[in-house]
């Protein structure tokens, strides 16, 4: 087959949410079409496989353009979400709950259980040595499906050949 | 031969999913390199009940809930690209759905 040895790699570097699902959602298609796949976490991307962070990501409506009021079902059109409201405390957590809720009926699994499937189907899990050392983080503070922690340099040898996606 | 006369679309997809049968998937599978095993067996059958209820090859995540296998033990059985592998030979289309 002509695409066999096709090889993507994802460098995920936000860990809003919405910013999480993007590398996870095309590592599982990709790995379903048998591409091998290497996904590097780096600055706030590595909450994705912190143990303590990835339950608990976050959508925040302030400063989103996208957010429209539209989303949750009401005929409001156009009609966007004031920051002064989105400020309000509690609009973060609502935001994210409803997110979370919207995949949830679409099956979408959460980021924990995704990228425990994207190890066991075969995806290679790194994360950035210079994150790591600069937020004073240790290898216990990551979920085991992570590989190990590697420099930008090997994460540029490991993936000779691939088409990399910046997240 | 058991694929004699049966109809594929351009990416190898079996175009009527009624003509299929368990000689057909085994000629398939020989193709993708995979001696069906009862493991095999126990998904292909579910993606067709699936398909025959929804009218779509089920995705990845559905078979190994469905089946209750582990991501892992669907990769085994059907290493390198099981999305496409599974759905081709059980004679369904490609799966539509993203998970």
């Amino acid at each position: 087959m002509a695409d066999e040895n096709r090889k993507i790699a994802f460098i995920c570097s936000k860990g809003d949410l919405d910013m999480a699902y993007p590398a996870l959602i095309m590592s599982w298609a990709a790995l379903g079409n048998g591409i091998d796949v290497t996904i590097f976490f780096t600055f706030w991307g590595l909450d994705l496989v912190n143990k303590k962070r990835v339950d608990k990501l976050e959508l925040a409506p302030v400063a989103n353009t996208s957010f429209k009021l539209s989303m949750m079902g009401l005929p409001t059109g156009n009609l966007g979400i004031p920051n002064v409201m989105g400020a309000l405390p509690g609009m973060t957590a609502f935001a994210s709950w409803f997110m979370k809720k919207k995949m949830d009926e679409l099956e979408v699994p959460p980021v924990r259980e995704y990228i425990e499937m994207l190890h066991d189907a075969g995806a290679h899990l790194y994360g950035c040595k210079m994150t790591v050392d600069m937020f004073d983080m240790k290898e216990e503070d990551f979920l085991d499906e992570l590989d190990g922690i590697v420099t930008a340099g090997d994460f540029m040898d490991m993936t000779e050949g691939a088409q990399i996606i910046f997240i | 031969m058991a694929l004699d006369n049966i109809a594929f679309n351009d990416e190898g997809y079996m175009t009527d999913p009624n003509v299929w049968n368990k000689e057909i998937a085994v000629e398939l599978a020989k193709k993708e390199g995979i001696e069906l095993t009862d493991a095999h067996w126990k998904v292909i059958e579910f993606c067709r009940e699936s398909a025959k209820d929804s009218g779509k090859a089920p995705t990845l995540r559905q078979i190994t809930k469905g089946v209750g296998i582990t991501t892992k033990e669907l990769f085994g059985l059907f290493p390198k690209g099981p999305a496409k592998k599974v759905a081709k030979i059980a004679g369904l289309g490609k799966p539509e759905g993203c998970v």
